[in-house]
Order: C-alpha cells, then structure tokens, then sequence
C-alpha cells in the first residue's frame, strides 16, 4: 500500500467506482498552488486539477518575476550588462557572468589569458556546488528531511565567504567581467578555498548518510516524476534532469569554454529518470565539482587575470593615477564604453541547472543592439506538467524540488 | 560552435525544421526574435537547435514583415517552442500560426504594448491593472 503508484491507482479506481454526481468532471477541483507557496521557491502559480488527490491537469502560469532584463540591455553599455547578469539566476551568478563575457569575448576576439580562465572555472564550480547546496537543502525540506538544509546552509556559509573575498559580495557577485576578472585574487584566496575543498567530500558523505538510504527519501522520490527522455529532450529540459535519464550530455564536455577540456571530471549519469536518480547526478556532480576546484587550485597558472587589451579592460588604479594614457582609457571605458564588432553569437554553458545560452546580437556601437537569455528553469519548468499529470498531489513538490529551478531565471 | 546564420524563407520554417529533426536535431534549445525597427521586413525570428548526438548547433533566422508579423508555429515538431513562442509572442507581438495557446507569458494578460519592440520606451511606461478599475 505504501507504494506510490500503486497508491495513485488506487484512488483513481476508487474515484471511477464512485457514483457519478453529474458527470465526470463535477468530481473535479481545481486547486491553486500559489503564486506564493513555499515549494515554489519564488512566485510561482500551479493550476492543478484534481480528481480526488490524483493531478488531471497541470497548468503553469509565469511571469511575476518578469523584470524585463533583456530590454534593460539594450540602454547600457556592454560592460554595465555584467550586473545584470547576476540578477537572472541568484543561485548561479557566475555562470551567468561567465556565459555573457564568453560571448562578448567571442565579438571582441580577445584572448583570455590561462590564469583567468582557470580561475574563471573554479568559481563557477563553486557556483555549481552554492546551487546545489540550496537545491539539495531546500528539496529535502520540501519532501521533509529538515535537517539536511541545516548542513547544506552551513557548507553554502562558507563558499559565500570565499565569493566576499573575491569580489566584495556574497551573492550578486559580477566578479567575471569581459576580458578576465573583476579585480586581482585576494590575498590567501587559495588557503580558503583549499580549506574549504579539502573538507568538502566528506560533508557530502554526510548528507549522503541523511538521505540516501533514508526509507522516507526513498519512498517519496523513487518512481515519482518519470517522464520518456526523448519527452524531456523534446519540451526543453536540459542539465542534470537529462543526464539522470540516461544521457550524459554536459556542455562542459560537448562544447568546453575556458579550459575545460584542461580538467578530469567525470559526466554522472543515471537511467531510471526519477527524481531519485536526480538527485544521485547532482550529488556526484558535487563530488566532481570538487574535483574540478582541487584541480584548478592546484594547477593554477601564474601570469596576468586580465585580457590584454586596454581599450577594454579597466586600467590597473595605480597606472590610472599616474599614466596618463591609462587615465585616457579609463575616461573612454567609463564614460562611453567601447565597441564591439558588428556580429551576432550564441554562447552557450553548464549552469547548474543546465543549459545557459545567451544570445548577443552587436550593431557595432558600445551598447548591445539584443541580449537574449535561454535561461535553463525555463525549459527545464515547460517539463514540469509531463511530471505530474496522472500522479499524486504530494509528487508535485517532490518534481518541483527536483527540477530544480530558479523563478529569477524563469521570468528574467 | 556556430556563428553562422541560414536564412529560412518564413513560409517554410515547418517544413524545414522538420527535416532537421528528421536529420537528428532532436532539441529546439530557443526561439527569440530581433526587432530592426524602422527597417523591413523589420522582425528576424531566430531559433537555435541542437543535436546531442551529432553535437551540432545551427541557427535558423526567417524575417518577417511588420505588418502582419506572423509566422508559423513550430509546436508541431518540438514542443519546447510552446513558451519560447509565446515569450516572443508576449515581447515583441509577434503572432504564431497554428499555436495550440498563445497568451500572454511574462506580462499580465491585459498589458499594452510589447516591451522588447525597438519603438516601447524604457522608461517612463504608465500603466493600469484593469482589475483596479472601479475597485476603488
């Protein structure tokens, strides 16, 4: 009895048995859940209809957190864009600056020098491991397991203090900028992060303890929120939901920006496509995420963190204040900016929740003529509904938690 | 990696998207639009697809009038382009043809206007809930 499915079955037979009131659908109900409920993670409204406990419909209405980011682009200068970019994805901030400086690089055809990138790569991996740190605590929260977030929050306390250290902020970090980084490492940065990194696996093996075996976990994600992977391919779900049905796609190994293709990681992948099996991938994408960071820390290249280009990268404060060419570069960046060559791209990267795309359409002047964002949570939620018709009510907030997405990066 | 774009003739776009997938472009990754106001045909509709299997991304543009900014729908042959559609539908008023829902997506259903169009203002947009109207 205490399989879900088997569950589900159950109260459906029992409703079709019932006697019929007047017809079918007088037995339906509609239920709003949300634009505020705490599973949604944001505002988020799901219009269920139900027969009994089992979802008929499932319909998606978006929107609330629409800020109109892409039009904002279009009146600020290219280098202004980069806090904007913070701004879609809270959870992923420095993907979503990597994403816009690749593309803005790829129009400029700077070259970025080895020590950028590298650090660029283990920030971002950092980013992924912030993200699926909230993803895993508040998931477990929703299903019940209260006190994994606990530990999750405390392990997400330290990378901020490592993202304060390098730029300033804790979350709207905008620390990759065109051309390389925002400001020189700090002092020490690699003694924190190694003592962070060194620590690391086994607080993984902690929250494994809590979960993995747990007979509740298992009980609410295993079987629940299984859909065809040729279905999610199809209605646009990408990232980690992909590679836990069965294929190991990762944009860091099919397409690799910034020295990826430098690193030895591995791709998790896991077949049976439940919301288990999610959550199997994302935890050992934390496991090779931290692979990644130990290895960049290790093999960190000396040199500059900055492109070789003064027209585009800010000068050095010291130069600034005694150069005057410097002094010349710095007015031109800040008053007017600089151009980019006529031209359009599509850059794409591995965010935590799976495919990042932007856009940047350039008419040549210093502010770009069209930022699209193909944002992941937006393909990833369009699966959301294929997840839950037909299932129990309860399995809603389990799909949820395991889709994983960002409402900021739903509406943009 | 692409950077270069095909032009698609507006008329054909299901039929050509359709021999892609066919071709193993099993993913529509997005669909969005540029608007090149004052110009004509002033909007490019512009859709990125992808092959896993293949790792091949193209870019497919078909550009199309102001008036009547219309295009089919490519629903029929990847589902995804459900919301993209109707994002670009919502954004920049442009219709889809054969669309099985096309509303409003970001903004609230009675919004005046398309935000991402060249000639809607930054700033400065007055606007009203009809929902305040009379609710005093």
């Amino acid at each position: 009895m205490s399989d879900p499915e088997h569950l589900s079955e159950t109260v459906t037979a029992a409703l079709r048995e019932a006697p019929a009131g007047e017809g079918g659908s007088a037995r339906r109900m509609t239920l709003n859940m949300g634009p505020q409920h705490p599973s949604t993670h944001g505002v988020l409204r799901v219009m269920l209809e139900l027969e009994g406990e089992t979802i008929h419909t499932a319909r998606l209405d978006i929107g609330f957190l629409h800020t109109g980011i892409e039009k904002e682009f279009e009146v600020k200068t290219w280098q202004q864009g980069v806090p904007l970019t913070d701004r879609v994805d809270y959870l992923a901030c420095l993907s979503n600056n990597l994403c816009y400086a690749l593309a803005i690089e790829k129009l400029l055809e700077l070259e970025i020098p080895p020590k950028a990138q590298w650090m660029r790569v283990m920030l971002v991996e950092l980013t992924r491991l912030n993200s699926h740190l909230v993803w895993l605590g508040t998931h477990a929260l929703d299903v019940g397991a209260m006190s994994v977030f606990l530990y999750c929050m405390r392990e997400r306390e330290d990378i901020l203090r490592i993202f304060e250290a390098f730029s300033g902020q804790r979350l709207m970090t905008s620390y990759i900028r065109i051309g390389g980084l925002a400001l020189e490492p700090p002092r020490g940065w690699d003694q924190a992060v190694r003592r962070f990194i060194d620590a690391f696996p086994s607080k993984v093996d902690e929250y494994e303890s809590l979960l993995t075996r747990n007979p509740i976990w298992l009980e609410r994600t295993r079987g629940v929120a299984v859909v065809p992977v040729a279905d999610l391919l199809d209605l646009g779900v990408t990232g980690p939901c992909i590679r836990a049905a069965g294929i190991g796609w990762d944009i860091r190994k099919s397409e690799p920006y910034s020295s990826y293709d430098k690193f030895d990681f591995e791709v998790p992948v896991a077949a049976e496509g439940d919301v288990y099996a999610r959550y199997q991938v994302r935890v050992e994408e934390m496991r090779q995420s931290a692979r990644i960071v130990k290895q960049a820390l290790e093999g960190m290249p000396e040199g500059p963190w900055q492109a070789d280009a003064p027209h585009v990268v800010l000068p050095d404060r010291e130069k600034m204040k005694t150069q005057m060419e410097a002094l010349i570069y710095h007015f031109k960046i800040v008053t007017e900016g600089f151009l980019v060559p006529q031209g359009e791209v599509y850059q794409t990267v591995e965010s935590p929740r799976g495919e990042l795309g932007y856009y940047v359409v350039s008419d040549g002047t210093a502010r770009p003529f069209r930022v699209h964002m193909r944002t992941p949570s937006f393909g990833n939620l369009q699966g959301l509904p294929a997840m839950i018709e037909g299932r129990l009510l309860a399995d809603t907030i389990a799909a949820m938690g395991s889709l994983d997405f960002v409402l900021g990066d739903v509406d943009r | 990696m692409i950077q270069d774009t095909e032009i698609v003739d507006a008329a054909r776009i299901v039929e050509f998207c359709q021999s892609l997938k066919d071709q193993g472009f099993e993913r529509l990754a997005s669909v969005t639009a540029v608007d090149r106001h004052p110009a004509e045909p002033r909007f490019e509709v512009v859709y990125h697809i992808h092959s896993i299997e293949h790792n091949q991304r193209r870019r497919l543009k078909c550009r199309i009038p102001s008036t009547p900014a219309e295009i089919d729908s490519v629903v029929s042959v990847w589902r995804s382009a459900n919301w993209y559609e109707r994002e670009v539908f919502d954004l920049f008023g442009i219709s889809f043809r054969a669309h099985p829902d096309l509303r409003r997506i970001m903004l609230p259903d009675d919004w005046d206007g398309h935000p991402l169009r060249k000639d809607y203002p930054v700033h400065g947009h007055r606007y009203s809930y009809k929902d305040e109207e009379g609710a005093g």
